[in-house]
């Protein structure tokens, strides 16, 4: 509550009146070790966009989902028009018009978008009649969605659209938005908060969570300080900058990315070269003719839109799908081509899938176990096929110490975990196996402004040592903070990688839309939009 | 107005522990009505059934001997559904591992030897195994279900034993009766209490409890079983093969079955006859989920179990209950688990097409 946090901010959170839509008073959640949220007050007016900050693991999530009738509060009173109510469940939320659009989204992958958001109605409707509500929507507010499609096939972009559609065919009173841009690019950052700027306008009040200050700042008239579980104060992000919210949140400075001086580039640890790998869906991407070269101590960088083909280089790299030419990919010169995941990894890749929950780790387990998954291997977990569980406690202890994520104890459910504490336990988890070759996915994910500077450092700090590291990630911004060459994939194809000092967002941005690399020199204009560069 | 059923978000941990003992209630108070409407004494029944055995000798030497096969299997079952590898064919395969077992018996017929019961248990292991082994490689080759493949072979296997005991190795002196010859003492297990049946066969089944346990907690074997059924794709991050986890899960399920029906021909019966068990191989289904999945848990079902066919004898004997109340039994528990492990996961709702249930209004706020 440091500096410019006046009296009059702090009460902007909560002020007494009957006109407010949504009014908590006192909320008190704890969970088994630690209080989600401690004696929080919060106000909202119709067509007012609040924003709601905090580190990991601050209490967010567990806030809007009392909201959203998915927890009941230990203490307090939630006030829906000044009508105190007790909302039991999600569906009586979406009676009184509350829609929620989750961090982590909870979609059958065997089934089609239109199914999907079926199951999610209250009211039956005809599926061609929903189709079209589900087209209708998806155009007028610019979310591109094909209602038949297989959920498995989408990427998680596209998934979380249909969360996004799914609410707006409830034409909701009350929107929150748990962390809704993360894995959006910037031009659809941009049209979603269209759709929320009218939304607004319309008069539904917006609840939204994002750890992407820039954002926060362009779209949201108020903003709740959460830390620790209380509210530290509110602001008006117009005034704030992105880093004196930062600072609110945190109650510290952030440091700023201390960029390494350009080393010296050892020898090629990862080369790729002509990878071909048909799509495994009907709705997947193939990739074709990828070509990369990454040395020791280089970050390459990959951009795209979701759904570009990204998942799939993942897996190729990863070993999670093999080709028959085992020279395609090499690690530190070993063909590896045909090898599998782990096999891999004991040369030395070690990767970070995007997802977290049942692809980097397995929800129902615990941190040592998650600390297993990938770990056993390289950290010496083994011996004679049992798990030495004194070295595996270890060793979850250390990722836990090392990259500061916030839990009871190494014993917790990986599900029990925030979003953002989840992600750097598992960033955390490759980084410590010391790779050859790293590959990440949207690497800082859903975490907070101070967590984020710091696996950005951690993955510095492992070039350093010699690594070499493939980032793939939509968040433009990072990719040109941390990455020495960029390449861009729009479908299925890589683009050749260009040293980060010679790109411009605009030309990325061309690329990725799809234009090739020869034209966008002559195209690259200034006024072609780039939503929200801060 | 119509029924929806939906995924809870929350799913009670506690509660999901208490199910099997809830619906062991429910099976007594359902049997206890059934029996009254059926005319039968309740209490005498329901005391017949699950008191009554416990109180002799006999009695309990009788549990352990049948709930051994039951948990041996039961234990492999699990491992396979920890995995979703769901073998429902483990009662085919005791009968092959039977079949194979007992066909050593008979080739060595008259001879003695230490090495007879060792070979035949490994006939055993491999006869089941092999049956097993149809399922696994059309599952992992062509995508087929193991569910109907496992189920269907157990017909195969049946018709095979009645055609060998009623064919080829009919016991020549056998006056036609559809059976074998009866094992050489060297086939025979030997009987660990003088007076009772318990046989060998029981140590081996509390063994595999244990070794079962220690590899499902333990080993990365466990770990790798268990990360294929909860996330098929972590499974794939790591490193592990689902095809790998399908082959050995059915493998080591048909070969514990194969010495579960080995135990039964070298044990209480003594010969290949048509109808080995009374249907050990499904009762273990129960067993498993019954034991939550788990070894130690699925010790304490098998003898559950156990008792109930135990208890429908001493019920037929003393009060002329007809046997099929153990198969009525076995069937009420399965169900009232299911249906209670069900709402666990799942909660069922009226839903009206207009007004929809309403968020309560709380004046005084008590949440
Ligand atoms: N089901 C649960 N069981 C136990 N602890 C939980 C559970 N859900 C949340 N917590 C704990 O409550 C605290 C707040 O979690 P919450 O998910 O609300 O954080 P958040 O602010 O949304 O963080 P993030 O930005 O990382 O998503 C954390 O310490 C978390 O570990
Ligand atoms: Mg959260």
């Amino acid at each position: 509550m440091e500096g410019n946090l006046s009296q009059t901010t702090l009460t902007a959170g909560h002020t007494a009146g009957t006109d407010e839509r949504l009014d908590l008073r006192g909320i008190t959640k704890r969970f088994p070790g630690v209080v989600a949220n401690a004696d929080v007050s919060l106000a909202i007016r119709p067509g007012e966009i609040h924003a709601l900050l905090g580190e990991n693991g601050a209490g967010k999530s567990t806030l809007v989902k009392i909201i959203y009738g998915i927890l009941q509060p230990d203490e307090g009173e939630v006030r829906w028009n000044g009508t105190p109510m007790i909302i039991p469940n999600p569906h009586a939320a979406r009676a009184l018009g509350i829609g929620m659009v989750f961090q982590h989204f909870s979609l059958f992958e065997a089934m089609t978008v239109l199914e999907n958001v079926a199951i999610g109605l209250d009211s039956p409707e005809k599926p061609s009649k929903l189709a079209e509500r589900i087209r209708g929507v998806s155009a007028a507010y610019g979310l591109p969605l094909d209602p038949l499609r297989d959920v498995h096939t989408l990427s998680v972009g596209e998934r979380q659209r249909i969360e996004i559609v799914r609410c707006l065919l409830l034409e909701p009173k009350l929107l929150i938005m748990d962390e809704p841009t993360s894995v959006l690019t910037p031009q659809e950052v941009g049209r979603l908060f269209e759709t929320l700027r009218k939304l607004a306008a319309e008069g539904c009040s917006i609840l939204y969570i994002s750890h992407k200050l820039a954002e926060i700042k362009a779209l949201c008239d108020r903003a709740t300080i959460l830390r620790g579980g209380r509210v530290v104060g509110g602001c008006d992000p117009k005034v704030e900058t992105a880093s004196s919210m930062a600072s609110l949140m945190l109650g510290a400075q952030i440091k700023p990315l201390a960029r390494r001086a350009t080393t010296a580039l050892g020898p090629s640890r990862l080369v790729v070269g002509g990878l071909d790998l048909p799509a495994d869906t009907p709705h997947g991407i193939g990739l074709r003719g990828i070509s990369l070269d990454v040395r020791a101590g280089e970050i390459l960088g990959i951009a795209g839109v979701a759904g570009n083909g990204q998942n799939e280089l993942f897996l190729a790299l990863s070993g999670e799908r093999t080709v028959e030419t085992p020279g395609t990919i090499m690690i530190d010169n070993t063909r590896v081509g045909h090898l599998g995941a782990e096999r891999r990894r004991a040369l030395g890749l070690c990767a970070v899938p995007e997802e977290r929950n049942g692809h980097a780790a397995v929800p129902e387990f615990s941190l040592v176990d998650n600390a297993v998954l990938s770990g056993h291997r390289r950290e010496k977990l083994l011996a004679g096929g049992l798990i030495r569980a004194g070295r595996a406690l270890d060793f979850a202890t250390r990722i836990i110490k090392s990259f500061d994520v916030r839990t009871p104890g190494p014993g917790a459910a990986a599900s029990s975990l925030s979003g953002g504490n989840l992600q750097k336990f598992i960033v955390g988890r490759e980084i410590l196996q010391k790779p050859g070759v790293l590959v990440v996915s949207q690497p800082t994910w859903g975490v907070d402004a101070g967590a984020a500077s710091a696996i950005h450092a951690a993955l510095l700090s492992l070039t350093s040592e010699g690594s070499a590291i493939v980032v793939i990630s939509q968040d433009l911004d990072e990719l040109l903070a941390i990455s020495d060459r960029i390449a861009v994939i729009n479908v299925g194809v890589l683009s050749a990688a260009r040293p980060t000092a010679s790109v411009s967002l605009e030309e990325l941005g061309l690329l990725m839309g799809g234009m090739h690399e020869a034209d966008v020199a002559k195209a690259a204009s200034p006024e072609r939009e780039m939503a929200d560069a801060p | 107005m119509r029924l929806k059923v939906e995924p809870r978000r929350q799913v009670s941990k506690p509660l999901q522990y208490a199910t099997p003992p809830l619906s062991v209630l429910g099976t007594v108070v359902a049997a206890f009505v059934l029996f009254a409407i059926m005319g039968y004494d309740p209490l005498r029944a329901l005391y017949d059934l699950f008191v009554a055995p416990l109180g002799n000798v006999q009695g309990l030497s009788e549990l352990a001997l049948k709930a051994s096969p039951l948990v041996m299997i039961g234990v492999g079952l699990a491992a396979g559904f920890r995995a979703n590898v769901w073998n429902i064919g483990a009662e085919g395969q005791l009968m092959m591992g039977a079949i194979a077992g007992g066909g050593v018996a008979l080739a060595f017929y008259g001879r003695e030897g230490w090495w007879i019961l060792p070979l035949m248990s490994l006939a055993a292991v491999a006869g089941g195994m092999a049956w097993a082994a149809v399922p696994a490689f059309l599952k992992t080759r062509f995508g087929v279900s193991e569910i109907l493949v496992s189920l269907m072979l157990t017909y195969v296997a049946e018709q095979f034993l009645s055609y060998l005991v009623l064919g080829p190795w009919k016991d020549p002196e056998g006056m036609n009766f559809p059976q074998s010859r009866m094992f050489s003492d060297s086939a025979l297990l030997p009987v660990l209490f003088d007076g009772t049946r318990v046989h060998a066969g029981v140590l081996v089944s509390l063994l595999v409890v244990v070794v079962a346990w220690v590899v499902m907690s333990r080993s990365i074997l466990g770990f790798e079983i268990r990360t294929v059924g909860l996330a098929p794709a972590a499974a794939r991050y790591a490193g592990f093969s689902q095809t790998r986890v399908v082959w050995l899960t059915l493998l080591a399920t048909g070969g514990l079955a194969g010495l579960a029906g080995l135990f039964e021909v070298a044990g209480p019966i003594g010969q290949l006859i048509p109808k080995i068990t009374p249907g050990y191989g499904f009762t273990a289904i129960i067993v498993a989920f019954l034991g939550r999945l788990h070894p130690l848990g699925i010790l304490l079902a098998g003898l559950v179990m156990a008792l109930s066919y135990i208890g429908a004898d001493q019920a037929q004997v003393d009060m002329g209950l007809p046997n099929a109340a153990t198969g009525l039994v076995q069937a009420m528990l399965l169900f009232f688990l299911l249906a209670s492990d069900f709402l666990v996961r799942y909660r069922v709702r009226l839903v009206r097409p207009a007004a929809t249930s309403e968020p309560a209004p709380a004046q005084k706020a008590t949440a």
